[in-house]
């Protein structure tokens, strides 16, 4: 109560609370942030070259020289990881910030008009949920070219129907609110109370979608490199690492798959934990 | 002398919240013999709902009976066991909820949920469930009770489900019945016709019922004895006629003076309030065309006419009372007016200027935006959840006055909030951090911020305690007089149209049934169903309670 009568709490105080409440969010948060510190300093935190080869030190276990040891190569895995962390980030975010811009204009437009665009903008989705969407991933890198720009494409394409039905049904919802025809009667045109006032009231529910699609985006992008297509070696990508260590793991030689596949779980459970607690942060109702 | 029914001794009930132990009934007691009617009454956040719940053994998890007892047949129901009770519910005592729709099971048929109620607490086969039923069905006079019982709750209005809610609450012959708000959101005629029907079918059972209701009118028409509830206290208990005749508590006076009546006037609803001092306005230069000149406006939805040839008119600094029930079209008109839907034909003509042909979607170009403004009828809704007190005000000043950011808009801001009574300290907080009344407030703020002409109020106290709407009738009442305001006021609610407006139109399936002055439409209605409209408001005269009683 008292907060509330001393008026809101600034955002750090707010995300403080949050966090201070709730253990999960805040071990998952800790977890993202560490791998965001990491992948923008790898190449100064990396102890090695990580495309350097060391045939002679090749498949070493891990040791004080070697954290985390070395590949068939004899490059040092725990430096391949770190810069790793950065692509695997970078394709992540922008195939996830690209599905859920479009996404949510386009599902937004379409819970708000309805009618004609929504039917067949929601046919459209329809057929794209109908393929198994890693294949569908799979086939678009195969037809555009293995390159980055077009992973993250593909990866934002398989990701855009959960986005625009979202978007649409949650704008559908509220798109009779006393609040919308008040923008309106404020003077506001539709396309304006679209952008500016529903889509905003439905991000703190796409902000959980976010968090655990980053996740998935990662393994994705990690699954697509694993089996081939995505970055090519000698680029560190975890999907590579743990794709090219599998061979020795027949040998006792664990550390090649291992610790990059430790590094995907840990980094796909953070983001996955994330989206709860940043519903909270984001909606302006757990702010008393 | 047996022992009553239903006896409550100094109940406690906690809930526990974020902000630790709330204690939601302060030790509250009643007692309610069979075939007696109990109407609790107060305001929101009084527990008179709670109480039900209570005595239900129905709150959920964060509430528990923290003391006193509950004696249901000689039984204390604060210590039966689960088992004990679930048989006792739906059997001996039941309930009625206040959204009918709500609390019906939307995939079930209606004859499906009527025979589960019988199947669980009597060893009966299908078939006679099914026959009992139907006379159920038939008892809560449901039209074609054979067509209805394969109907869905969806196909059924809201009357109709309340009556199939009845019908259940009815089906085990319980010896008790709780009907929390059984009449909200239904309308004046269907109201009555639910409460009469449900006087009587109670009466010839002999059953026991508690009336929770915020309406005084109600309580006073159906219930043999009244409880006033405030803040989780009775404050005032006894026989309906003594209790109105001569109220002894204040805030039970307080509570009879806020309720409109017949008679009353805006005056009468807050006591101590000083009477508005008449406002002299010279008269309109002649030649003077009307503010507003609604022309033959046409709706069609899906075929049928949502408003059909609809004209009025409403000159500077007047009031016109747009009344009807569900359906009648007052809201699908009062949206064409404001230019947020397009109409099917007919004009609006602005100030002698046709705004009727701006398209909708174009409107928010038009100057005329800022002159027609609009407070939504539920203040929760009608509030971007995102937006502060402060921005939500802001809102059309930015939009339509292109201000900026600043001590010009600041001022601007805090003025529309004084004169909506809106203390400045509260400007920075969001929606769910203000009451009702508050958000109320914030809405009629940021529709007389832009300094509009003609303001349209749709049903702007329905979802508003009786005391908060006084405050809020007033305060209208009295921006319409200091600034020339004309407003033009949606409601289903008659008496407080007619202490709010001049002129009044009465519409039914979107035509116009009656129009005229509204002293004149009240006190010498020319319609039949302006007539039926009239009977249906509960009324009670403090006072005279007893001579308008159903002695049930």
């Amino acid at each position: 109560m008292s907060a509330t009568l001393a008026g809101n709490r600034s955002t750090a105080q707010h995300i403080l609370f949050v966090l201070r409440g709730n253990l999960v969010t805040t071990i998952a948060a800790a977890l993202v942030t560490l791998l965001v510190i990491v992948a923008i300093l790898a190449p100064w935190l990396a102890p090695y070259d990580p495309i350097a080869s060391d045939v002679p030190a090749a498949l070493q276990p891990p040791s004080a020289l070697h954290w985390a040891g070395t590949d068939q190569l004899g490059r040092d895995i725990l430096s391949r990881i770190l810069l790793a962390a950065r692509l695997d980030l970078f394709i992540a975010v922008s195939a996830v910030g690209l599905s859920f811009v479009v996404g949510a204009v386009v599902g937004g437009f379409c819970g708000y008009r309805g009618g004609r665009l929504d039917r067949w903008v929601g046919r459209i989705v329809d057929v794209l949920m109908a393929f198994p969407l890693f294949v569908l991933a799979m086939a678009l890198v195969a037809a555009l070219g293995n390159r980055m720009e077009n992973i993250i494409i593909a990866t934002a394409v398989i990701n855009l129907p959960f986005y625009t039905r979202f978007a649409r049904a949650e704008v559908n919802v509220r798109r009779n609110s006393g609040w919308v025809e008040a923008a309106r009667a404020c003077g506001e045109s539709h396309m304006m109370v679209v952008l500016r006032f529903l889509l905003p009231n439905v991000l703190p529910a796409m902000a959980v979608q976010i968090s655990l699609n980053l996740g998935w985006a990662i393994l994705n992008a990690a699954g697509l490199s694993f089996i081939g297509l995505g970055v090519q070696a000698p680029t560190p990508e975890w999907g590579i690492m743990v794709a090219e260590g599998a061979r020795f793991i027949t040998t006792g030689k664990w550390w090649l798959v291992a610790f990059p596949g430790l590094a995907l779980m840990l980094t796909v459970l953070g983001f996955n934990l994330l989206g709860d607690g940043l519903r909270d942060i984001l909606d302006p109702r757990m702010r008393t | 002398m047996t022992a009553p029914l239903l006896q409550v001794e100094d109940l406690k009930v906690d809930f526990s919240t974020r902000n630790g132990i709330v204690r939601a009934l302060h030790g509250i007691g009643f007692t309610l013999n069979a075939g007696e009617t109990l109407g609790i009454v107060g305001e929101s956040g009084s527990g008179k709902s709670v109480t039900s719940l209570a005595v239900m053994r129905l709150l959920d998890r964060a509430g528990r009976i923290a003391g006193g007892r509950v004696l249901f047949q000689g039984r204390d129901i604060t210590r039966a066991a689960p088992g004990d009770l679930r048989s006792l519910r739906g059997a001996a005592m039941s309930m009625i909820f206040q959204n009918p729709r709500a609390a019906l099971n939307p995939i079930r048929t209606v004859a499906q949920q009527i025979m589960d109620v019988l199947q669980a607490h009597r060893r009966i086969s299908a078939a006679e469930a099914r026959r009992q039923a139907l006379d159920l069905l038939k008892a809560v006079r449901i039209r074609d009770p054979e067509r209805r019982m394969s109907a869905y709750p969806n196909e059924l209005s809201g009357g109709m489900c309340q009556r199939v809610m009845i019908a259940m609450a009815i089906a085990c012959e319980p010896a008790l019945l709780i009907a929390d708000e059984p009449t909200t959101g239904l309308d004046v005629t269907t109201q009555k016709v639910v409460m009469d029907l449900l006087a009587g079918l109670t009466a010839d059972r002999d059953m026991a019922v508690i009336l929770i209701t915020h309406d005084l009118g109600l309580a006073a028409r159906y219930c043999g004895a009244i409880a006033v509830m405030e803040q989780g206290r009775i404050v005032e208990q006894g026989p309906t006629e003594t209790l109105f005749r001569a109220a002894q508590h204040p805030y039970t006076r307080r509570l009879i003076a806020a309720s409109p009546t017949r008679r009353s006037t805006l005056a009468d609803l807050a006591q101590g309030a000083p009477p508005p001092e008449p406002v002299v306005r010279p008269p309109p230069p002649p030649g003077t065309g009307p503010l507003l000149d609604v022309q033959n406006l046409v709706k069609l939805y899906s075929g049928t006419r949502a408003v059909d040839d609809v004209s009025f008119t409403i000159a500077a600094g007047g009031s016109l009372g747009l009344v009807g029930e569900s359906g009648s079209g007052k809201t699908t008109l009062s949206r064409m007016i404001c230019r947020l839907i397009d109409a099917d034909g007919g004009d609006v003509v602005f100030q002698g200027e046709s705004i009727g042909h701006i398209p909708a979607r174009d409107f928010h170009k038009a100057p005329q935006r800022r002159d027609v403004q609009i407070v939504f009828q539920d203040p929760t809704d009608s509030l971007n959840p995102r937006f502060t007190a402060f921005d939500s005000i802001a809102h059309p000043l930015r939009r339509l006055e292109g201000m900026r950011d600043g001590a010009a808009l600041t001022a601007r801001v805090t003025e529309a909030a004084a004169r909506a009574g809106l203390e400045p300290a509260l400007l920075g907080r969001f929606p769910h951090q203000l009451s009702g009344g508050q958000k109320a407030r914030v809405g009629i703020a940021r529709a007389v911020a832009p300094r509009p002409k003609l303001l349209l109020l749709d049903e702007p106290t329905a979802a508003l305690d009786v005391s908060i709407q006084a405050v809020i009738l007033q305060l209208l009442d009295r921006l319409r007089r200091e600034d020339d305001l004309a407003l033009l006021f949606v409601s289903h609610d008659l008496n407080v149209v007619r202490m709010m407006c001049e002129q009044m139109v009465v519409l039914q399936a979107g035509k116009v049934v009656e129009a005229g002055p509204s002293e004149r439409v009240f006190e010498a209605p020319g319609a039949a169903y302006t007539r039926a409209l009239l009977e249906a408001i509960p009324h009670f005269e403090p006072g005279a309670a007893a001579s308008e009683r159903v002695h049930a």
